[in-house]
């Protein structure tokens, strides 16, 4: 069974760091990681393989340096990795991105028949959760989001079997292969990879392919170009013009502090205490 | 210089909000959505409308007779067996069909799990813009749709725009926007669209669904009191201060990020940017810094009190009130006089 993996390399978004006064984001030295929820997806895809046989493929659009991401996924045991870069992709909104990634797809599918698309749930930079959708529709591949668990896959009559968490409740759902994933958080914890996929992936040579490579025909539908969405402006948020009110604490006990602020709270908006007696009445 | 929108988008008009209805009930950020989807409309002089999609029965009649309450003026109505449960080709291929035959300029979505995956779907078959978890959306001198939303995880803002392209898509987390006020006796127009299509030929089959046991429990969103720990209180013992003055106001509880990190509270009991958006009448937050991604998630609060040890802690230029002191004796005496307080106010009533 085939199986590709998409994997976006992302900043650490606990190191980035924005200029306080051209609000403009600080991208030096901020170190780069494989966007954490895409291991929940990477972990899930070696499994399947480990039941099923097959192969995995790892693939990510960025610049160059983002093969240092594909190493490290290769390095978890994945079996293949593909780069896609190209400055052509460059400004690439959601819609652009999954054209760009499901036109590299049906080229690793003429290859070698893909059964699986896995993504994560969505990045921690751009963080819409609008790339597996657009990737399962682009290629007709049948859409399971926000996949918790994969109870069972009928390789031979090609089905699959997942649980998806809906509004309230896990739906139970079955559909045919090929289809898409994109694959919860928490449902897994990602292997530590082993000394041979670890020298191996040191000396893999990754497929790096430009957008022709990939198959785009029409580049208009790449990058900018091809993002209909604009970013007009960045900028900080407010900050509120009043500061908290102190209750006054010096010199008080505890006691007589939380006496004062209920006093504050009941002054400042008389309605709550009645609000207070219904919630806690009916707790 | 003023951008011409292209000839073949000039007939899209009116704000469209999708009706999010699972298992017979309609999400209450479809309401929150109608009642900002009216601003846009009255802005652009528009007609707001309701799409409902379902199957036939009682669940759209509500659903309908909901959506005048809120301010729609008219009701797509989709309603068809096989619309019972959600399913992305399904609920795609009707909104698709719909939106391609009665062209909205705007449709906003719900950026709950369905509303995620239908969006991302819709606006690739429609080959147009969707800008995701907006915080802000407004009309343009140019009646384009300015949406703004966090980025960078909460650090700074950034308006995105979908110029070119119609309708110009966009999901809202719910409880970002305020509940609107019902205005009872109102009505509209019913417009009917068919799904046209056989079960046969739908690929996905829902074998069951498996209802949250707890999800009547941990309604944080939606409480109207908030209480809530940070790393400030040291310890995941000490969180019993946090949940014993949250049961003497009948309140619902909750935590920073870290503090569900570290495994002092589950996953769904976190606040902020990455975790629940609240808009309670009261929020009281104890060892919480205050951090942006903190506070985008709780700006919507009416009252915010905030307990720190810190007199310079950011959350004190946000709060409404603040009370400088060591949490862990402000909490239990907080505890007490709201315990005597109301006690004295259940016996005089
Ligand atoms: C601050 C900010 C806000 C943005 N807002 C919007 C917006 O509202 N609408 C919009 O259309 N675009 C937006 N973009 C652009 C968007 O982030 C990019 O298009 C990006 O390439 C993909 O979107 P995402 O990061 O949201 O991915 P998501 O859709 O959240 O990613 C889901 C999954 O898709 C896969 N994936 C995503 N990108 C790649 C990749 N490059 N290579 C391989 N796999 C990948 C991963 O498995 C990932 O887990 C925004 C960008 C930024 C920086
Ligand atoms: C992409 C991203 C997303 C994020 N999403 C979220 C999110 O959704 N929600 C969220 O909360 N955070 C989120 N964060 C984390 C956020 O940036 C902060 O790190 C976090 O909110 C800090 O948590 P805290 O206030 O509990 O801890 P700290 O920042 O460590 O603050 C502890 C506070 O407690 C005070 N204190 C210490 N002892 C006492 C005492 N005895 N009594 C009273 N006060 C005391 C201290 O003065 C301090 O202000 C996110 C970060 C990133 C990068």
């Amino acid at each position: 069974m085939h199986i590709v993996v998409c994997i976006k390399q992302v900043p650490d978004s606990a190191q980035i760091r924005v200029h306080p006064v051209t609000n403009t984001i600080m991208r030096q030295g901020v170190p780069t990681i494989i966007n954490p929820y895409d291991l929940f997806a990477l972990e899930e895809a070696l499994r399947l393989r480990d039941k099923l046989g097959g192969k995995v493929t790892v693939l990510t659009m960025g610049p160059p340096m983002a093969d240092e991401s594909l190493r490290k996924a290769l390095g978890f045991g994945a079996d293949a990795a593909v780069l896609l870069t190209d400055r052509f992709f460059a400004g690439s909104d959601t819609l652009a991105t999954s054209f760009a990634l499901s036109t590299a797809i049906a080229k690793l599918h003429a290859q070698e028949p893909v059964s699986v698309v896995f993504t994560g749930k969505q990045t921690i930079d751009g963080d819409t959760a609008q790339v597996g959708p657009g990737i399962a529709q682009r290629l007709g591949l049948n859409q399971l989001t926000y996949v918790s668990a994969i109870r069972s896959v009928d390789a031979e009559n090609r089905s699959i079997v997942v649980e998806r968490r809906a509004e309230g409740g896990v739906q139970v759902l079955k559909t045919g292969l090929p289809c898409l994933i994109t694959m919860l958080e928490g449902t897994n914890t990602i292997r530590r990879g082993s000394m041979d996929d670890m020298f191996r992936a040191a000396r893999a040579s990754l497929t790096v392919w430009n957008a022709k490579d990939a198959g785009v025909e029409d580049m208009a539908m790449c990058g900018l170009k091809g993002s209909p969405t604009v970013v007009k402006k960045v900028f900080a948020p407010q900050p509120r013009k009043e500061k908290a009110v102190q209750v006054a604490t010096e010199g008080k006990s505890p006691a007589e502090i939380a006496q004062a602020t209920l006093e504050t709270l009941f002054a400042a908006n008389p309605k709550l205490e009645g609000d207070l007696l219904k919630l806690s009445a009916a707790s | 210089a003023k951008k011409e929108l292209p000839e073949r988008f000039q007939s899209y008009k009116n704000v469209w909000v999708f009706i999010e209805m699972e298992r017979g009930k309609v999400h209450s950020v479809s309401w929150e959505l109608l009642g900002e989807g009216r601003k846009l409309a009255d802005k652009l002089g528009v007609e707001l409308a309701a799409v409902i999609m379902g199957p036939p029965g009682e669940g759209i009649t509500h659903a309908i007779n909901d959506s005048w309450a809120y301010g729609a003026d008219l009701a797509y109505v989709i309603a068809d067996p096989l619309l019972t449960d959600y399913r992305n080709q399904t609920f795609t291929k009707g909104l698709n069909d719909l939106v391609n035959t009665h062209q909205p300029e705007i449709l906003l979505l719900g950026a709950s799990t369905l509303g995620r995956d239908l969006a991302g779907s819709l606006a690739t078959t429609l080959k147009t813009g969707l800008t995701a978890d907006c915080t802000e959306l407004a009309i343009d001198d140019d009646r384009c749709l300015a949406a703004t939303r966090p980025t960078f995880g909460g650090t700074l803002l950034c308006t995105i725009y979908t110029l070119n392209f119609r309708p110009q898509m966009a999901t809202v987390r719910p409880r970002v926007m305020a509940m609107p006020e019902r205005t009872e006796g109102r009505s509209g127009r019913v417009i009917e669209f068919p799904l046209n299509m056989a079960e046969e030929n739908i690929i996905t089959k829902v074998l069951d669904f498996l209802p949250d046991v707890t999800s009547d429990k941990v309604n944080l969103a939606y409480a109207d009191v908030v209480v809530a720990g940070g790393l400030g209180l040291g310890s995941p013992a000490n969180f019993k201060l946090v949940t014993d003055l949250a049961e003497v106001l009948g309140a619902d509880y909750g935590g920073s990020r870290p503090t569900i990190q570290k495994g002092w509270l589950p996953a769904d009991r976190q606040i902020g940017q990455t975790g629940k958006t609240i808009r309670p009448k009261l929020y009281i937050a104890a060892g919480i810094s205050g951090a942006i991604q903190h506070r985008v998630g709780v700006e919507g609060a009416d009252m915010i009190l905030a307990i720190n040890a810190d007199p310079n802690a950011t959350i004190f230029e946000f709060a409404h009130y603040g009370i400088v002191g060591d949490a862990l004796q402000i909490l239990p005496a907080l505890t007490a006089a709201f315990r005597e307080r109301l006690g004295k106010l259940r016996m005089a009533s």
